[in-house]
């Protein structure tokens, strides 16, 4: 009993890395209808700014800050220069663009930081509550939490959130009401930027932080924007602690699976939920009259 | 009269095929001018180009201020409402989101929100299905939802795309019964597209004649109605 709550809170802790990740992936197919590839080599690249202002000497938290800031900044001129221009191409140059950069940030980070690995600080103090979970872990969830709630009030309430919505579902429409779908596309991406260098900073301390410590966890990211519905961002955070308490239950309790096919669970939960429920577990299928 | 819309020498074209050859024609403010025309003559290109959403040359004035060349967002808050072919609905949203969406670019909330409870009168099912997911709507409801949706943006000028597709003939006569008065309660002017060219005659008081991209007629409605050719064309009389 004790190991099994053990595996499931420690599969929540993981899991809020997954939701955070799907939660950018979320916000950038809402925007574009695309998955971006790069997505989790984004979030390493902001984690190591933010690295690098703590490492001048800036407090956590005003480091934390600005990274924020310069992220959502990039996302926006990542999208002006490298997607604008592609907005009418087909999808495999999206995906080539994507893979490019991709390699781009990945090698970039490698070059400018190199690629051995770095301790990153947490915000919360060490310890855990009865060793079950740890106060990172908690922050963790937290934090991932209130961008949840922060991005349903954004697009439920503002009137921005509802243009970001209305040009992503009909952009002619959008338009015709005065709507500038361009800008609205790339304020998505700033934002999906913010959201995934949360993300990175807080999967950081647990992982360690080098060029390539998004590879898996945009794996587990996929997963479980797919298992929540692609569409639908509090859907995404819910798939995304379901992945991580069930990647550890199966990686505990199957013997054959162990470690070694864990990221295989990834791609079997992909696989089959797209089989069996193209629209995700939360995800809305739209109603359309003909 | 002052001119709402003037259009001088206007072609367009999808990808290298022209489809309008330089046409030209004005609105009066105030006015509903109808573009008549078969499948084909470029009646919807004509408002697809005044307002920056297909390639074209020649020259668009609105009110006095030039906007060709502008994108579509720019035209649409300089005061043109589009109603779209297909009606353009964000089917995901609510239909009071697909309202509010017409008047986003408004800067005057207070008028925003009485703007909507007078949509809902002008259209009251629309009130019943306020929290509605707007893909739901029946065919007629939708049209009301785009025209209420264009109006909410306060305009000067309504592009009028076949808002009678579709719908059975109770709900069309309805549906230009609304368009009159609201043209003469609001004083919006109306550049309206139809393949009902008895109602749009009766509705309008200006008329052009589109043949495969040309100005094949025009004049005041009520000549146009009464020439032998259109009638035998068009009219089906």
């Amino acid at each position: 009993m004790e190991l099994f709550l053990h595996q499931i809170f420690s599969g929540l802790a993981t899991g809020a890395i997954y939701a955070a990740v799907a939660l950018a992936v979320v916000m950038i197919f809402l925007a574009i209808d695309h998955f971006n590839f790069a997505q989790g080599e984004m979030a390493m690249f902001s984690t190591f700014i933010c690295w690098a202002l703590i490492d001048a000497g800036l407090p956590y938290w005003v480091a934390f800050v600005l990274t924020i800031g310069i992220s959502f900044a990039g996302g926006i001129a990542i999208e002006r220069i490298l997607f604008r221009p592609l907005h009418a191409a087909p999808v495999l140059s999206h995906i080539i663009a994507f893979l490019g950069l991709f390699f781009i940030l990945n090698n970039g980070a490698g070059w400018i930081w190199d690629f051995t690995i770095k301790p990153m600080a947490s915000p919360f103090p060490e310890g855990s509550i009865s060793g079950l979970i740890g106060y990172h872990e908690i922050g963790m969830i937290g934090i991932v939490l209130i961008m949840l709630a922060l991005l349903y009030l954004f697009f439920r309430y503002t009137s921005v959130g509802l243009a970001m919505r209305a040009a992503a579902q009909n952009p002619e429409s959008a338009k015709l009401c005065g709507i500038s779908v361009g800008w609205m596309i790339a304020l998505g991406w700033g934002m999906a930027s913010a959201i995934g260098a949360v993300g990175g900073i807080l999967i950081a301390p647990v992982v360690f932080l080098e060029p390539n410590m998004m590879l898996g966890i945009l794996l587990y990211g996929f997963a479980a924007a797919i298992v929540g519905g692609i569409t639908n961002p509090a859907g995404a955070v819910a798939g995304g602690f379901m992945v991580g308490v069930l990647e550890n239950l199966v990686g505990t309790y199957i013997p054959f699976v162990g470690s070694e096919l864990k990221l295989t669970v990834a791609l079997v939960l992909i696989i089959s939920v797209l089989m069996v429920k193209p629209s995700g577990l939360f995800g809305r299928t739209t109603v359309t009259r003909v | 009269m002052a001119v709402m819309l003037q259009v001088e020498d206007l072609a367009a074209y999808y990808g290298p095929t022209k489809v309008l050859h330089g046409i030209s024609f004005t609105l009066e403010e105030g006015g509903i001018t109808t573009i008549l025309g078969a499948n084909g003559a470029g009646k919807t290109t004509t408002l697809r180009a005044v307002c920056g959403m297909v390639r074209a040359t020649g020259k668009v004035t609105l009110a006095g201020e030039a906007i060709s060349g502008l994108t579509t967002e720019s035209v649409a808050r300089r005061g043109v409402a589009h109603v779209p072919e297909g009606r353009g609905t964000f089917t995901r949203l609510s239909t009071e989101e697909n309202l509010r969406l017409g008047a986003i670019s408004r800067r005057d909330h207070d008028a925003v929100e009485a703007d909507l409870e007078r949509m809902y009168n002008y259209f009251p099912v629309l009130r019943e299905r306020r929290l509605q997911q707007a893909g739901t709507l029946s065919g007629g409801e939708q049209q009301m939802l785009a025209i209420a949706r264009a109006l909410m943006l306060r305009p000067r000028l309504m592009l009028l795309d076949e808002p009678s597709f579709g719908l059975a003939p109770l709900i069309v006569r309805e549906m230009f019964r609304i368009l009159r008065r609201i043209n003469e309660e609001e004083r919006v002017s109306m550049l309206l597209v139809e393949q009902n060219a008895a109602l749009a005659l009766d509705l309008a008081d200006t008329a052009y004649l589109l043949e495969t991209g040309r100005v094949a007629m025009s004049g005041p409605a009520k000549e146009i109605v009464a020439d032998e050719q259109v009638r035998r064309s068009y009219l089906g009389y």
